[in-house]
């Protein structure tokens, strides 16, 4: 059962269409990811969903509610973490956690919860003190104060080492395992593909694919990668003859080795075989691959790596 | 999510509860811990103007009584002002830095996005910048009598008007420089600058009533100007011109509205 549901929004800043005509829906239970390039609109459509802007056009329903008109409703029911806030510099961690938990009408115990979050030797530290790590677990702890039902985290892991990165990933997954759909804004692919159930992938306003992580790498042209060394020199007609496989995308020219680079589908490799058979050519060193969601997102946002 | 069960055995040690508290008041007392952890502020708005006064005791002639002043010293005339100075100090150049930084940093943005409005943060300050002047106008008060034998202000209930009057018209401006800066440093900018000004018509540099006939007709129609003459009317036991009163209402409103309709959340 979808728990927001995003339809055809659209949001203009100075005559430019920063959000246009985005849609998706997030389902009870699961991690979805919008996965964008820089400036793709990505925030802008969550902060749609918060509530924090007003779409132009389009709709945005959290539970069933309009996070504008709603707007109080909806915050009992959603939590965030916001890209690039902060608290006020002499609040400490437990003032900061008893703050926020009274905000609320039926608030978790903060104690737990600081526990958890590796906070409970923080709490008298004042927030201005606190490394990045310890302000985004600061972060997580007060959007889950609330005890809600969705959560939405915005670039949580910028900024953050690979090992604090790692932790934070896990406790994702403990959030969602604890019942509460999570809303992950990120332009990391790892953390897309290791956390995600479904990602939207969002380039220049427009939501250019939606699938699963696995599905999205289908989805990718040249998705099968297939390199080898050919045991003589191909020549310019069997090189034409390559290319002309079913569902190849590109042939890439020998590398100094002399290995070949050749991007195509499933469909292709069991031709492959034939016409190297058939041209009496022994493939070595031939390994065959997926493209990463790295490619994947690269193809399908249209950017140069 | 849950993270513990909430029932315990009834022989169970009682896990601390936490004492439930409104939201607003639990942004009141986050506050109000934050504003007392700022000794700089908390100097020159409670502490300042009653050291003032003491110096310009020192100085003898501001101790004798003046014809020209209606047979007053100059020292009873610095009991308002050192107040005036409170106010200005604390609504014109400590609160502004302060809000503008609470949205500047995401801060209200953050409250934005939980049950409670950002305007109890706001709210919230205001309130303390209010409660710190009218604590320091009772300092300067006892500081004068004590120290001085200045009067207690003869005509009371007027007195307190204007001196109500005169905070909500510091708030209000203090607040139209936070709605229209972009900054903490450019709410800092502002804030010096007004604050100079202020100081000049509140009567600091030379008191109000001391003023030449044409540069008090001007410095009048200003908010601290207005609350000085009505201060040292009701100080001298009449009851307070409505013209001061007045111009401080038409200011306290007239900035309230525009800092309420110029005022971002982000």
């Amino acid at each position: 059962m979808a728990i927001i549901e995003v339809t055809g929004v659209r949001k203009t800043y100075a005559g430019r269409d920063v959000v246009d005509g985005v849609s998706f829906s997030v389902d009870e239970g699961e991690i979805f990811g919008i996965l964008g390039p820089n400036g793709a609109g990505k925030t802008t459509t969550v902060e749609c969903v918060e509530g924090l802007r007003i779409p132009d056009a389009g709709t945005v329903r959290v539970a069933g509610l309009d996070p504008v008109a709603d707007h109080d409703r909806v915050t009992r029911l959603l939590g965030a973490q916001l890209q690039e806030s902060e608290l006020q510099a002499k609040l400490t961690v437990r003032e900061a956690l008893e703050l926020y938990a009274a905000l609320y009408p039926a608030p978790v115990d903060w104690r737990p919860l600081a526990d958890r979050l590796g906070l409970t030797d923080r709490l008298s530290t004042r927030f201005a003190k606190l490394s990045g790590g310890q302000k985004q677990r600061l972060f997580i702890a007060l959007a889950l104060i609330g005890d809600p039902k969705v959560v939405v985290l915005d670039e949580l892991t910028t900024g953050l080492d690979p090992r604090a990165r790692r932790d934070t990933w896990k406790l994702i997954e403990e959030i969602r395992d604890g019942g509460v759909t999570v809303l992950l804004v990120t332009h990391f692919m790892e953390e897309a593909q290791r956390l995600c159930d479904r990602i939207a992938v969002i380039d220049r306003g427009k939501v250019v694919a939606l699938d699963t992580p696995a599905g999205l790498i289908r989805q990718a042209t040249g998705s099968t990668v297939i390199s080898f060394a050919p045991s003589r020199p191909l020549t310019g007609p069997d090189l034409a003859r390559l290319t002309a496989l079913p569902g190849v995308a590109s042939v890439t020219p020998p590398d100094r080795e002399g290995a070949l680079t050749v991007h195509g589908t499933d469909e292709t490799v069991t031709p492959f075989v034939s016409l190297l058979a058939g041209l009496g050519v022994t493939a070595r060193r031939l390994r065959i691959t997926e493209t990463s969601l790295d490619e994947a997102f690269l193809d399908l946002t249209g950017q140069d790596a | 999510m849950p993270t513990e069960t909430t029932t315990a055995p009834a022989t169970a040690p009682t896990p601390r509860v936490t004492r439930r508290r409104g939201p607003a008041a639990a942004v009141l007392i986050a506050e109000t811990r934050l504003f007392l952890r700022e000794p700089g502020n908390l100097f020159w708005i409670f502490a300042f103007p009653s050291v003032l006064l003491v110096i310009l005791g020192f100085i003898p002639a501001f101790k004798e009584a003046q014809d020209d002043l209606g047979g007053r010293r100059v020292i009873d005339l610095y009991v308002p002002i050192s107040i005036l100075l409170a106010m200005i100090t604390a609504a014109v150049q400590a609160m502004p830095p302060v809000l503008t930084a609470y949205r500047e940093r995401g801060i209200l943005r953050r409250m934005f996005v939980t049950p409670v409005r950002p305007s109890a943060l706001l709210s919230a300050q205001i309130l303390l910048h209010g409660a710190a002047c009218l604590a320091s106008a009772l300092l300067v008060t006892a500081v004068g009598r004590i120290a001085y034998g200045v009067a207690l202000p003869e005509q009371l209930p007027g007195y307190l008007l204007a001196l109500l009057l005169a905070v909500a018209a510091a708030l209000t401006l203090g607040s139209m420089i936070c709605a229209v800066s972009r900054t903490a440093k450019a709410a800092t900018a502002f804030g010096t600058g007004a604050y100079l000004v202020m100081m000049f018509s509140a009567g600091v540099w030379l008191p109000v009533q001391a003023m030449p006939d044409a540069l008090r007709r001007i410095v009048e129609i200003t908010p601290f100007g207005a609350a000085s003459q009505a201060l040292q009317q009701a100080a001298s036991g009449s009851w307070p011109g409505w013209i001061h009163l007045g111009i401080l209402a038409l200011w306290t409103v007239v900035l309230g509205i525009a800092a309420a309709r110029l005022f971002r959340w982000q």
